[in-house]
């Protein structure tokens, strides 16, 4: 219980994923809140990427870890964006309002 | 003290993660994201990931976090009327999250190592040498094609997010460059002789 080994950080990890699924889940309708999820679902896996970088002491983890922080910050950037441009074209974000595409 | 510093962190985040999920006000969302964000940097800190910790601020608490702050404020959009659904889907998100999390659990706690896991090891950490100093190292050498894949990743977020933002409104006055370069003497300038007490 004292020592901190990989488990803890899993266990961790896992909860905060649970969490990020869940409320993609729970706030269906409102987008903002479900790119925030998305946000906590990657902070979770790199939480994981960097717990077994350092149980295997391989630096590998971290490296990818970077590349997945790039990658969220990149898909937070064109999110928003996307929600800035669809909220002036149509003056709502509602999930259930985009149905543009659909037959 | 560090098992004390490693449940400090990973409580407060779950909890700040909690109340992202479960806010009513978004802003009050993007805030406590900023506060898992701060405790996950606390995390990886203890990981003995230190410059991904302080990435993780400025980037994510300092660009990403403050991102999302800036479109809450600035889309006029009734929140109220987007959290209504929310009592409908308890049952299907807490079931899903109690599968996912059970999932999660026995894998998390079940798991073992493979005896050859340790001979696997691409990028053995050195003591002696800083994390950052380390990670650079291999950033810039064996993963040098990564890295640039990953700035172009980046580029392309930047081009599209003012793609899509950018609009012009028409019936605005703007500096046209070229017309103005394009001036000459002869074109803007007419010089006439004015007669004598008769004007122009």
């Amino acid at each position: 219980m004292l020592t901190i080994g990989l488990t803890h950080y899993l266990v961790v990890a896992a909860i905060l994923f649970t969490l990020g699924i869940a409320g993609i889940i729970l706030n269906r309708k409102n987008i903002i809140v479900i790119l925030m999820s998305v946000e906590l679902i990657l902070l979770s896996v790199n939480l994981n990427f960097v717990a077994f970088s350092q149980s295997l002491s391989d630096l590998t983890g971290q490296v990818f870890a970077l590349f997945v922080l790039t990658v969220a910050a990149a898909e937070a950037a064109i999110g928003l964006a996307i929600l800035v441009a669809f909220y002036r074209n149509r003056g709502t974000i509602a999930v259930e309002d985009i149905n543009s595409l659909k037959g | 003290m560090q098992a004390v510093f490693f449940y400090l962190f990973a409580s407060i985040m779950i909890a700040s993660a909690g109340v992202v999920i479960f806010a009513r006000n978004p802003v009050h969302s993007v805030l406590f994201l900023i506060l898992a964000f701060c405790n996950g940097a606390g995390l990886f800190l203890l990981a003995g990931a230190e410059f991904l910790a302080m990435i993780l601020i400025v980037v994510y608490v300092g660009a990403v976090a403050v991102l999302f702050l800036f479109v809450v404020m600035m889309l006029d959009v009734d929140f109220a009327e987007l959290k209504q659904g929310f009592i409908k889907y308890l049952p299907v998100g807490v079931a899903v999250g109690i599968v996912v999390l059970a999932e999660l659990g026995m894998v998390a706690i079940g798991w073992t190592s493979a005896p050859s896991a340790a001979d696997a090891v691409a990028n053995p950490i050195i003591p002696q040498m800083s994390n950052t100093a380390a990670l650079g190292q291999i950033l810039y050498t064996k993963y040098v094609i990564f890295f640039q894949a990953s700035a172009l990743v980046l580029l392309t977020a930047m081009i599209g997010a003012i793609v899509l933002t950018l609009h012009h409104k028409p019936n605005i006055k703007r500096q046209k460059i070229e017309e103005q370069n394009a001036r000459t003497r002869e074109n803007v300038i007419e010089i006439k002789k004015v007669p004598f007490r008769t004007g122009v």
